[in-house]
C-alpha cells in the first residue's frame, strides 16, 4: 500500500506502472487492476476555469488517504493499492489523484478502488479554490 | 502547555489567519475553543478535527491539542 502527495505534476499511468513493477510480491496473484483518475475540467458550475489550487492539512491528509486505503483492504480481499494526489497550482487537464487497486478477480478492485475515491472525497482534508474570469472562489462542495 | 488551533482554506481567509495558540483554562469543547478565539459562535458548515481526527463541536479538548477548523472537504 502506498500513499503520496505531490505539488510536481502527475502521470497516474507512470505512477500505475511504476509502482507495480516495484512490488514484487503481486506478481503473480493479481487478476485485475482497476484504476480511477480525476482530472481537472475547465469548466465549473457553468464558468470557465482558468487555474486550481489545491490546499491540505498535512498530517491529517496523510492519516486518512492511509485510513480509507486501510479500511478498503479490511473490506475486499485486495492485494495492493496506490494513491497519489496532487496539491498546489494545477491547469485544466492536469490529472488531480489516481487511485489504482489490485485484487485477484474484478470485482474487488472496482469496488475497493470506488471506496477508496468516494471516501477520499469524503474524508480526506483537501480544498479546491478555483480561478475564474471574476476571480479566486472556493468549491464549497464535491460533486 | 496550550492549544494549538489551525484554520484552512475559507475559514483561514476569512480570519485572516492559519493558526495561534490559547491557554487551555476554562475551555472543554472543540467548541468553546472558535468561541474563544473568534468571539462568534461555531456555524454549522464549520467541521471541526481533534488531534488531525474528524471530531464533533461538543467533543472534549485537552491541553496539548492540535485543533482544526476548515470548510467541508472538497478533494478528489
Amino acid at each position: 500500500m502506498k500513499i503520496r502527495l505531490t505539488t510536481g505534476p502527475l502521470d497516474p499511468w507512470a505512477e500505475v506502472s511504476t509502482y507495480q513493477q516495484e512490488q514484487a510480491s503481486i506478481a503473480g496473484q493479481f487478476g485485475a487492476t482497476a484504476v480511477f483518475v480525476g482530472t481537472m475540467r475547465q469548466l465549473n458550475q457553468g464558468d470557465a476555469v482558468r487555474a486550481m489550487t489545491l490546499e491540505h492539512y498535512p498530517g491529517m491528509t496523510e492519516k486518512y488517504l492511509e485510513k480509507v486505503s486501510n479500511e478498503a483492504g479490511e473490506r475486499w480481499s485486495i492485494l495492493d493499492s496506490l494513491v497519489v494526489h496532487r496539491v498546489g497550482n494545477l491547469l485544466p487537464d492536469d490529472p488531480i489523484v489516481v487511485v489504482a487497486v489490485w485484487s485477484a478477480h474484478r470485482a474487488d478492485a472496482f469496488d475497493a478502488c470506488r471506496f477508496i475515491i468516494d471516501e477520499l472525497k469524503t474524508r480526506a482534508p483537501f480544498w479546491k479554490q478555483e480561478t475564474t474570469i471574476n476571480g479566486r472562489r472556493w468549491v464549497e462542495k464535491n460533486t | 502547555m496550550s492549544i494549538s488551533v489551525k484554520y484552512f482554506a475559507s475559514i483561514r481567509e476569512r480570519l485572516n489567519r492559519s493558526e495561534e495558540s490559547l491557554a487551555a483554562e476554562g475551555i472543554c469543547t472543540a467548541g468553546e475553543v472558535w468561541v474563544r478565539t473568534t468571539g462568534e459562535a461555531l456555524p454549522a458548515n464549520v467541521l471541526v478535527a481533534i488531534n488531525q481526527e474528524h471530531a464533533r463541536a461538543g467533543d472534549t479538548v485537552q491541553d496539548g491539542d492540535e485543533v482544526a477548523f476548515f470548510p467541508p472537504v472538497t478533494g478528489g
